[in-house]
């Protein structure tokens, strides 16, 4: 798995739960060196946060799909 | 009734024939007049046998019997069509139709519009039978059902617009575990055509598969009204969808074909709700937890090192000025210490953050927002809002959830927008 910071942004909520559970696996088996560690706990910190916001901050979606006229599938946004 | 058609009956069958030499057509014409006359609506009761499905008509050729005798069975396609179960030789059942005679083989035969197996009901058959035939084909066993996603990212919902189904899916959905697209495909879900729609649905969700899971169902009703998830069509799209399938139809007691086959099958369409999703607030605690062992870990991990730099400290072949690798340590210290606290901080404010907009949505009602101590000011008839809108000395009513307070204006403080 990637550890560059460019990537976590786009990891969806399971990938970054994941990820977060590797670290503190990793983190627990205590023989990581300090920079390594404060490296990882940082980025735990970030997948954390953003799936802490994800949850707190996220609205449901909803759509509509249907076959059109002509039989293509169209996707809309729906309200109940 | 009865006895009208009996003197009907009667009075052709004493027609004195005897004096005319009859043709064999003339025969089996009158004799077939007579017999669709006199029997244009029956219900026979039997047992099937010599059962033939003539190809490529369609139509369906058997002997309906009893101890004593036996008669002719026709039933037309278009009529066959409808059957729900299969005809096979041995079944008792129910024949409704007319009585008449094919003239070329001058032979006496009921024509069935309908057939229903006697002592069952037609549709608890034809389940039993398609249930049978299924499981040996191997469409419900457990190698073939496909694992549900944790956290799904869009959800496809396959059930109609009407009805209380899709408002429990969408609220539960939104309740529990809001960070999520649910893709709704509205369909007829019972009555003529609603079998086909139901599969087109799961079949156009896998020509384009943008969605993790699919839940497929209705609410509550009778065996006909789940009739159309109960169809093999609707069987065979769920078994062949790549997404994985939850079925969700009715209520708890009774299981369709479609839950037979389903990779997860939940009682009711709320049930599908709350199993596609976790609940957040177990998985923002879980959150937390991994994020105070991580905080526990590092830390154990600078409490060593401070131990070892402060024995080599100590150690006297170390000659180095000391301070270069006290600064190491207090800087990495500080780094800690400062991602920890904004760790703790943000998780302390999101808490905050989820209790308000808890209360805010316990709150919502005009009533409920008074309650918590908010008020509105009204003057000269109109609510204020905006304190350029009244003068001071105006007279003004202050309106709490439990009564009102008249005042007069003594003084403003304008804040800038």
């Amino acid at each position: 798995m990637s550890k560059s910071s460019k990537t976590k942004e786009n990891l969806g909520f399971e990938e970054s739960l994941k990820r977060l559970e590797e670290i503190v696996d990793t983190l627990e088996a205590g023989n990581t060196p300090l920079d390594e560690s404060i490296k990882l706990y940082e980025e735990g910190m970030t997948l954390a946060k953003s799936c802490m916001m994800q949850l707190n901050e996220a609205k449901l979606k909803l759509k509509k799909i249907q076959r059109a006229a002509g039989g293509a599938i169209e996707e809309n946004d729906l309200e109940l | 009734m009865q006895d009208e058609n009996l003197s009907l009956f009667d009075r052709q069958a004493t027609v004195p024939f005897e004096d005319k030499i009859l043709t064999v057509k003339d025969l089996t014409r009158m004799a077939k007049e007579i017999l669709e006359q006199r029997f244009p609506s029956v219900i026979v009761e039997g047992e099937i046998s010599n059962f033939k499905r003539h190809m490529p008509s369609g139509h369906l050729y058997f002997t309906l019997k009893d101890d004593e005798a036996q008669v002719r069975v026709v039933m037309w396609r278009s009529d066959a069509v409808r059957l729900k179960f299969s005809i096979s030789d041995g079944m008792k059942v129910l024949v409704r139709g007319r009585v008449s005679l094919y003239e070329s083989r001058g032979d006496f035969q009921l024509y069935a519009v309908n057939i229903t197996p006697a002592g069952q009901g037609a549709l608890q058959l034809a389940f039993e039978q398609l249930k049978r035939k299924l499981e040996e084909e191997g469409l419900f066993s457990d190698e073939h059902k496909k694992h549900i996603p944790l956290f799904p990212k869009r959800i496809g919902v396959v059930t109609s617009l009407e009805g209380a189904a899709v408002r429990d899916i969408a609220s539960i959905i939104e309740r529990r575990f809001p960070a999520v697209e649910v893709v709704i495909y509205p369909v007829k879900v019972q009555g003529e055509g609603a079998a086909e729609e139901i599969a087109c649905a799961i079949d156009d969700f896998n020509s384009r598969p943008n969605v993790d899971v699919l839940i497929v169902g209705r609410g509550g009703g009778s065996l006909e009204d789940l009739w159309a998830f109960n169809e093999e069509i609707v069987a065979r799209s769920i078994f062949n969808s790549e997404i994985p399938v939850i079925s969700a139809v009715g209520h708890q007691v009774d299981f369709t074909i479609a839950d037979f086959v389903a990779d997860v099958r939940a009682a009711t369409p709320s049930a599908a709700a709350e199993l596609v999703v976790p609940d957040r607030t177990e998985v923002l605690d879980g959150l937390r937890t991994l994020v105070g062992k991580m905080s526990t870990s590092v830390g154990r991990t600078t409490d060593q090192l401070a131990l070892q730099l402060d024995k080599l400290k100590h150690h006297y072949a170390l000659r180095q000025p000391i301070s270069l690798v006290e600064q190491r340590l207090q800087f990495v210290d500080d780094l800690f210490r400062r991602i920890q606290t904004s760790a703790e901080h943000y998780i302390e404010s999101q808490d905050q953050k989820m209790k308000s907009i808890y209360s805010h949505l316990n709150a919502l009602s005009p009533s409920g927002i008074l309650r918590r101590g908010y008020a509105f000011v009204e003057s000269a008839g109109k609510v204020v809002t905006s304190a350029r809108k009244v003068e001071v000395g105006q007279r003004a009513s202050i309106h709490l959830h439990d009564g009102i307070l008249d005042t007069q204006i003594t003084g403003k403080h304008e804040q800038k927008q």
